[in-house]
């Protein structure tokens, strides 16, 4: 019997508890109470945040399972952004799931049980526990893409999302038995003490398998090139499932790259760091440049999420190049995912309350919000301009730290990237301001959509106001978000 | 009194974002309410800035007074650093005088959609982004401040711009001038500072390389100064050049700002003129001379051909307007190019009248601004073709756009006069080390310039002011300036004649401070 740590495995158990609940309770529930689940849910979710709150007081780091398993201030400052993600994505939800012929039971069940696999990731210190965990986390999200069963526009969505994450998963499979075929090391710090001690640095098979496992990631995360499954998974998903995918699943990608990337092939920086590099560019300048022309919210989201995936792999490329910079890529990492998680969902929050206020998610038909429906078109403003990254918005303090990150480095490739992404960052915000433009400066139609709003939108504003807060409280004092990069950035050996 | 001391810049910024924040909660039908608790922040604000100036010690004018240096982002080493020295105090006062003056005179002049809560809501946050820009002695809090002010202008022109339809060329269909001029101002500026905050990093981690902890501090930094040295001081200078350049405007990134001005409401024009352009060519003085100076001597040619062609275009541009609102945008090209030549002289004089220059044309320009907006007020027309007569038709508001059209082409005795003057004195002697023949032409070419500005100031006067009213205005009775223009516009008046008069007013704060910088950048060559 392995030593268990009950408290550190805690929060994974109180989500799993409410999982089973909420599967055994929606059995029992009428048709019209369904919405006791959300409620469920929901509570699960805070109660979990109370072990990770009392581990992250007492700062005890655990380990289990022969070190597959680790609590660490990294893995509770991301557990803690899962939960938070997850439970602005829950409040989101309700209002929508409830209006529409959805089974109620089991989306809660499914968005759970993707929340669970990414708490487990967090921990895991192998590439078993990854694996399993990662295609935990994305699972649930197949079906949850094709939720509208309808809808022959939700159904591509789940194919090709299916699709396209089965192909990674195969690709990141192979590149992980490559890597164990060629260390005999399941474990990150096995690994990384097998490439060392062997000199494998510089071996071809340890830059096949780090090139394969980089572009499963890479789907995942969604960074160009192999980002065009998200704009059509994006458009078709239910606009909920859009806000987790776009945060919690990339969020997933990242956290499984960071650990693997930081922990297991630190030494590989001559492999990873180049292609890292390239793909950040890559990313960047090809997802801007298609925002520029989309019509459609949601759409303007995705490309959107990839540009950012884009910023996100900007301290990788740093980390790769300068001395030492490994910490310091690893926290402006963590702080743009801590920030951008937030925003993002405030952002699409607020596209999901518009889109049913103007009936509609392309842009033009946004004419006027501002003028009939004023608190919408701040919160707007505010969450599209964060994405944006302008000051003192929290936004501008995650673009911060990524350039901070990546001119640490004193060579031309740290300062190039640097030059790209300050390029992309005004270009991208030309098709934020886009939206805000819409909605403040154009003319309202005569016909201002009628307010139709039948069923409860108390989460849904809650979930706004809960986001604007930390963007205007983190824009001014970023310190915040500083603390919790510089907790993560302890994973760095 | 110490907690005066500790607290006063750090009230004169936040208060009006404080106010803001109130005046949310103040209902959108209560116009008068809201209008009254602007008035009350901006004024309280205005008279802490001149509690300030009375308590200011002009025998240390080179020193930072009423300094608060507190940790801000620990983990990223940027503090919140706020003081003030001679060269901020006038930017600050004007600052926080102009808000009060724009206050009043929108009392009773609302663009549409008029919503006067929203629009001083804007102009609230926008002060706090000003005050903030000029007290900021920490990179990170500046470039912070600086990007405030984006946002509230960007909305300020967007929502209550021209909303006149232009052919623009690039564009297939014609589009209305606000939306245009609003993304096009937003676009340019983000671009420059998106450089500029690249450059700020850059200074940051070389601060690190002489042992000491890396820092955003702008004073620790011009302590500094000899670690930024070669090819890197260059790129960095180049980064923050292209930030700065772009905010003041220096020829050829101006092309926003014609088209800003001309689209914004009159309050956003007279703001923008008066405090916005001023920021860039403060961040000149504050950040990139004193930091760099070598780098700056390197640079110094470069900037003054800019600035001369920017006098010399920007009074032919002028000269080709047909509109007034547009003439005066195009005047603030001509007369930041002579803020600029100022600067790139490096010597005492030069930055001196820089300063003066600033103050002097957030006066006069912010009052030339104020006037197209009245005008076009009562006539609806900004065309000088169809103007003439004013004089006539409103003798007090003609006889001020004389007297301010005056002013701003430099006639002696009036504020205009010693930033144009001084410019070109110090651009005969700039700098040992700087090729003085270069900078005497750069001086000729100048003077070229005052005698356009003259040009084309008094061809707008005989356009809009002399002669007989035509045709289309005749018989028609004008409401000559009401008492809120009145109210708004007399502190300005009286401001230009008596900086003009005895400009020691501005130089007798400003001289010490900027001795001691020209002083501390350029001691070791005998500068």
């Amino acid at each position: 019997m392995p030593r268990i740590d009950w408290l550190a495995i805690a929060p994974e158990l109180v989500v799993a508890i409410t999982l089973l609940v909420v599967l055994a309770v929606d059995l029992f529930l009428p048709r019209e109470r369904k919405y006791y689940v959300a409620a469920l849910a929901v509570v699960g979710t805070t109660l979990a945040m109370v072990p990770v709150i009392l581990m992250a007081v007492s700062g005890d780091s655990s380990s289990m399972f022969d070190g597959s398993y680790v609590v660490d201030p990294f893995a509770l400052v991301l557990k803690g952004v899962f939960l938070v993600a997850a439970y602005l994505v829950l409040l989101i939800s309700v209002s929508y799931v409830e209006s529409d012929r959805f089974y109620q039971g089991e989306y809660y069940l499914l968005l759970l049980s993707s929340l669970l696999g990414s708490m487990v990731l967090t921990s895991a210190r192998d590439l078993v526990v990854l694996f399993v965990a990662l295609e935990l986390t994305t699972g649930p999200l197949f079906l949850l893409a094709g939720w509208r069963k309808g809808d022959l526009r939700s159904n591509e969505a789940s194919l090709k999302f299916f699709i396209i994450g089965v192909l990674s998963t195969g690709l990141m499979l192979y590149g992980m038995s490559l890597l164990f075929g060629l260390t005999g090391e399941l474990s990150f710090a096995g690994i990384r003490e097998a490439i060392a001690s062997g000199g494998m640095a510089s071996e071809p098979v340890l830059g096949l398998a780090v090139l394969l496992i980089l572009v499963g990631f890479g789907f995942k995360v969604s960074a160009a090139p192999f980002h065009f499954w998200a704009p059509d998974t994006y458009e078709g998903s239910p606009p909920p499932v859009t806000a987790y995918l776009s945060v919690s699943s990339k969020l997933a990608g990242f956290v499984a790259m960071l650990v693997v990337i930081y922990l297991a092939l630190p030494a590989a920086t001559e492999f990873w760091g180049p292609a890292l590099w390239l793909m950040a560019a890559v990313s960047m300048t090809v997802a801007n440049l298609s925002a520029l022309r989309q019509t459609h919210l949601i759409r303007l989201l995705a490309y959107s999420s990839v540009a950012q995936a884009g910023f996100m792999l900007v301290p990788f490329a740093g980390a790769a190049i300068a001395e030492d910079g490994l910490a310091d890529g690893l926290g402006a990492t963590v702080i743009y995912l801590v920030i951008y998680a937030v925003m993002n969902l405030g952002a699409f929050a607020v596209v999901i309350a518009g889109g049913r206020r103007s009936g509609s998610y392309q842009i033009a038909d946004w004419r006027g919000l501002g003028s009939y429906a004023p608190r919408l078109g701040v919160m707007l403003a505010v969450f599209f301009l964060s994405l944006a990254g302008l000051p003192p918005l929290a936004g501008w303090f995650a673009k911060f730290v990524m350039f901070r990150a990546v001119l640490i480095s004193t060579g031309q490739a740290g300062t190039w990237l640097a030059v790209i992404a300050a390029v992309n960052a005004v270009v991208a915000f030309y098709y934020y301001v886009r939206v805000v433009k819409s909605a403040w400066f154009d003319k309202a139609p005569d016909a201002v959509p009628e307010d139709t709003e039948t069923g409860p939108t108390g989460p849904l504003s809650l979930a706004m106001a809960l986001s604007l807060v930390v963007v205007l409280v983190v824009g001014a004092f970023p310190g915040i978000a500083a603390f919790f990069g510089d907790a993560a950035a302890t994973l760095v050996p | 009194m110490e907690l005066f001391e500790s607290w006063a810049l750090s009230l004169i910024v936040f208060l009006p974002l404080a106010g803001a924040l109130v005046a949310l909660a103040i209902p959108k039908e209560r116009e008068e309410a809201v209008k009254l608790w602007a008035l009350l922040v901006s004024g309280i604000t205005l008279l802490l800035a001149v509690i300030v100036a009375t308590r200011f010690d002009f025998g240390a004018a080179g020193s930072f007074q009423f300094e608060v240096n507190l940790p801000w982002i620990g983990a990223i080493g940027a503090n919140y650093h706020i003081g003030l020295d001679g060269i901020s105090l006038p930017l600050l006062v004007l600052s926080a005088l102009v808000v009060v003056l724009c206050v009043v005179y929108s009392w009773k002049h609302w663009d549409e959609p008029r919503n006067p809560r929203a629009f001083l809501i804007l102009m609230l946050i926008l002060a706090t982004g000003m005050n903030g820009t000029f007290v900021a002695l920490d990179l990170v809090l500046f470039f912070i401040f600086f990007e405030l002010v984006l946002l509230p202008m960007y909305f300020m022109i967007g929502i209550w711009g021209d909303r006149t339809m232009r052919k623009i060329p690039g564009f297939r269909k014609e589009v209305e001038t606000r939306l245009y001029a609003a993304i096009k101002f937003f676009i340019f500026t983000l671009f420059g500072s998106a450089f500029m905050l690249l450059g700020f990093l850059a200074l940051y981690f070389k601060s690190g390389s002489g042992g000491q902890p890396s820092t955003f501090d702008i004073p620790e930094l011009i302590a500094r100064g000899h670690l930024f040295q070669g090819t890197f001081a260059w790129l960095v200078f180049g980064a923050m050049f292209l930030g700065f350049a772009v905010k003041v405007p220096m020829w050829p990134f101006h092309t926003w700002l014609p088209d800003a001005h001309t689209a914004a409401p009159t309050v956003g024009s007279v703001l923008l003129a008066a405090i916005l352009l001023k920021l860039g060519s403060y961040a000149f003085i504050r950040i990139s001379i004193p930091i760099l100076p070598e780098t700056a001597r390197e640079w110094a040619p470069a900037i003054a051909v800019l600035a001369v062609i920017g006098i010399i275009y920007g009074s032919l541009a002028c000269l080709a307007q047909t509109d007034v609102k547009r003439l005066i945008a195009f005047s603030s090209v001509g007369h930041m190019g002579f803020v600029m030549l100022g600067i790139a002289t490096l010597t005492e004089v030069g930055i001196n009248a820089a300063i003066i220059g600033m103050v002097a044309h957030g006066l006069i320009t912010g009052l030339l601004f104020f006037l197209a907006g009245s005008m076009h007020h009562r006539y609806h027309t900004r065309e000088m073709s169809r103007l003439g007569g004013n004089l006539k038709l409103m003798p007090i508001l003609g006889g001020i756009l004389g007297f301010t059209a005056m002013a701003s082409l430099g006639l002696p005795g009036l504020a205009g006069f010693w930033g144009e003057f001084m410019a070109l004195l110090g651009s005969y002697q700039p700098l040992p080390g700087l090729s003085t023949s270069f900078f005497r032409t750069a001086m000729v070419i100048g003077a070229i310039g005052t005698v356009l500005t003259a040009g084309y100031m008094l061809w707008m006067l005989q356009k809009v002011n002399l002669g007989e009213p035509s045709s289309e205005w005749r018989g028609q009775t004008f409401r000559d300036v009401d008492r809120y223009e009145m109210t708004a516009w007399a502190p300005l008046i009286v401001l230009i004649v008596a900086v003009g008069v005895y400009p020691k007013l501005v130089l007798g704060v400003t001289t010490d401070a900027v001795v001691g910088l020209v002083e501390t950048a350029f001691r070791a060559v005998g500068g």
